[in-house]
């Protein structure tokens, strides 16, 4: 039992311990320029693990509704040295996940009656029209984006005092990991899963099967809007880049290596990738061809373990557990379908 | 909306012919290229998300081929544009079969053993993708090019409206999408293959339960499919120009076209691909003054409406 509980507690208490810690532990421009960004994209991979997980929707327009929190905030504060309203920070962070959260009920609203491979497209659809939105209205952002943005006075100068915004982006993430662990055993979202598995028995239940999924959809939406603000809150600047199909793809790869079934394999992904990004810039062998590389290990990791490296943990521990106990193996794939339920066989 | 165009129509008819016809013309590569994503995506039920970056891998391929041939003559910026025939036609065809040739490898390595597991495919394809970009990047540069047509091609014909002259190798692209879309409807509709594949759309195991190698056709439609792709890239590549951003560009266009026109139909693409074309053209010059920038929610609004009305798509079925 101890080998049990180690191999399932283990890795998330060293991880706490040791994020707690980090300030002290890495450099400012470590700190900052792969930790913190690794929690704000792990916070947008969890919203489209909640949504795949939980929900059964793989949603490919969580960039664009982080976009859509990021622009909204950066467009009402003082930014470029003016602006025609100059909210006060918070106030422009509220709204901007105000609208986060309309344009991802609308378009939950739209897109709720089609299903699996055709959500997806409509939503990478509706993903690169909102890229293409803000690159050519030069009223709210056009190719150069927001710059010099405004940030609350808690976050400070993100330069200067890095581990100011790696906290915030701390508790940001440990409140929505919470959070969404909660709303996976509340009645919504067991609601959710069952939508997952099975629309038309929930219709036969009386549900409202395309609300729930708009509901859903909406819930994303407030989680990519977190990561939108604090991914404006780490660069000062917002532009249609930070919420191109590449970005869009970024996400999905953290998710994907993270494991598309597990909430904490978004920051397991974003992790990895995050450092690995770090690690390829100093080594020489790949030269500039980042992205080939990030490329393979997502196509490697897409045709050997669907469930990603969080997949592949459990995979281990559950080969071991059943090398060391008499039990029964079980199924040591991932089963597509699991989501929620974390209970080892 | 119509209203609108009609009003903005009768105030200047010459313009209104000319941004038609650009329509028009839009269409007819937007056909070429849809019309590949949507054969594939009929028949095997894949999303290939690499659809964009194969039409962008041909516009490059076309280009550097062609600059072989006329030794930079015809491709440099200021050359002027001495391409034989044979310099835009061996491109033309030698990178759309390369492209058919790669989809087809991409198919047979990496898909064909993941069949029915849609959302494990579209993330190879998107893998896929992301590499062919960085690579694209690499080798192609990041600067937009342009293949020259021609020279026997005039550069624009009397369209005999107006007397207005009017670029001959966008009328040319358009005339090729019709020759693709008779062609691909002949072939699905009238002769054995076709017959196979209609019947592979609506049962798969059944056709194979009857002896047919299933495989073979899903090989050879898939080839089609990123031939397609192919050929499109070159016409775009020679209309318009081939860049570094054409493959989000053309994966967002493929899937509009698809999702406004239902997936797998042929005539859906055509009909979406018309419209997209048709709305591009005029949201650009009929805009208010100083919102023609806004013409993405034009689109947007367009995608709405159609889903809102058929989540399906206009001519799209239920799998």
């Amino acid at each position: 039992m101890t080998l049990d509980r180690g191999l399932r507690w283990g890795p998330g208490l060293l991880a706490v311990v040791i994020l707690a810690l980090a300030p002290l532990l890495f450099s400012d421009f470590y700190l900052s320029a792969v930790i913190t960004k690794a929690l704000w994209l792990g916070i947008a991979a969890v919203s489209l693990i909640f949504l795949a997980g939980y929900a059964g929707m793989v949603s490919l327009g969580q960039v664009a509704l982080y976009g859509v929190a990021g622009f909204t905030a950066a467009n009402l504060v003082m930014a470029d040295g003016g602006s025609k309203v100059a909210l006060n920070p918070w106030v422009a962070t509220l709204l901007g996940l105000v609208a986060a959260v309309a344009v991802g009920l609308f378009l939950g609203a739209i897109a709720s009656r089609s299903y699996g491979i055709y959500f997806l497209m409509i939503t990478l659809a509706f993903s690169v029209l909102v890229y293409f939105f803000f690159a050519q209205v030069t009223q709210l952002s056009g190719f150069g984006g927001v710059n010099n943005v405004e940030l609350p006075s808690i976050v400070g100068n993100p330069l200067q005092e890095p581990a100011r915004l790696f906290y915030i982006a701390l508790v940001v993430s440990a409140v929505v990991y919470v959070a969404l662990r909660y709303i996976a055993r509340a009645p919504l979202g067991l609601a959710f899963q069952g939508v997952r598995d099975d629309p038309e028995r929930m219709r036969a239940l009386g549900h409202n099967v395309p609300l729930l999924r708009a509901v859903a959809f909406g819930l994303g939406a407030l989680i990519a809007g977190l990561a939108g603000i604090l991914s404006v809150w780490w660069n000062t600047r917002i532009s249609p880049g930070s919420i191109s199909l590449s970005q869009t793809i970024d996400v999905l790869v953290i998710a994907v290596i993270g494991g598309l079934y597990r909430l904490e394999g978004a920051w397991v992904g974003a992790g990895v990738v995050s450092v690995l990004e770090n690690w390829l810039r100093g080594v020489d062998l790949v030269g500039n061809r980042f992205n080939t590389v990030i490329g393979t290990i997502f196509l490697l990791i897409v045709l050997v373990s669907p469930g990603g490296l969080v997949g592949i943990w459990g995979s281990a521990t559950r080969t071991l557990q059943s090398r060391t106990s008499s039990r029964p193996a079980g199924d040591t794939a991932v089963p597509p379908n699991e989501g929620g339920s974390h209970a080892l066989p | 909306m119509a209203a609108w165009v009609a009003y903005k129509a009768t105030q200047n008819v010459r313009t209104f012919v000319v941004v038609g016809l650009n329509g028009l013309t839009l269409a007819g590569l937007y056909f070429v290229v849809a019309s590949g994503f949507t054969l594939i995506f009929g028949l095997m039920r894949v999303v290939n998300m690499a659809h964009g970056s194969l039409y962008m891998l041909a516009g490059f391929f076309a280009f550097e081929l062609q600059d072989r041939l006329t030794g930079g003559e015809a491709t440099s910026a200021f050359g002027s544009s001495e391409a034989g025939v044979g310099d835009w036609v061996l491109p033309l065809l030698g990178a759309s079969l390369a492209i058919g040739v790669i989809g087809l490898v991409m198919q047979q390595v990496f898909l064909r053993w993941n069949q029915g597991q849609e959302l494990r495919q579209a993330l190879i394809t998107i893998a896929i993708s992301v590499i062919i970009a960085d690579q694209a990047l690499a080798n192609f540069g990041g600067i937009a090019q342009e293949l020259a047509p021609p020279s026997v091609f005039p550069d624009s014909v009397n369209i005999h409206v107006y007397a207005l002259n009017y670029p001959f190798f966008r009328i040319f692209v358009l005339s090729a999408a019709v020759a693709v879309g008779l062609v691909l409807w002949t072939v699905i509709q009238r002769t054995r293959y076709g017959m196979i594949v209609r019947a592979g759309v609506d049962d798969r195991d059944m056709v194979s339960a009857l002896g047919i190698n299933i495989q073979l056709v899903f090989a050879g439609a898939f080839f089609v499919g990123a031939f397609l792709a192919g050929l499109g890239g070159v016409l775009g590549g020679t209309m318009i120009s081939v860049d570094k951003g054409n493959d989000t560009q053309y994966l967002l266009i493929a899937l509009i076209v698809v999702i406004i026109g239902g997936m797998g139909s042929l005539g859906g693409a055509a009909l979406g691909a018309l419209a997209l074309g048709l709305v591009d053209s005029f949201g650009d010059v009929y805009l208010p003054e100083g919102y023609t920038n806004y013409s993405v929610l034009l689109i947007f609004g367009m995608l709405v409406l159609v889903l809102a009305v058929r989540p399906l798509g206009l001519f799209g079925r239920p799998a």
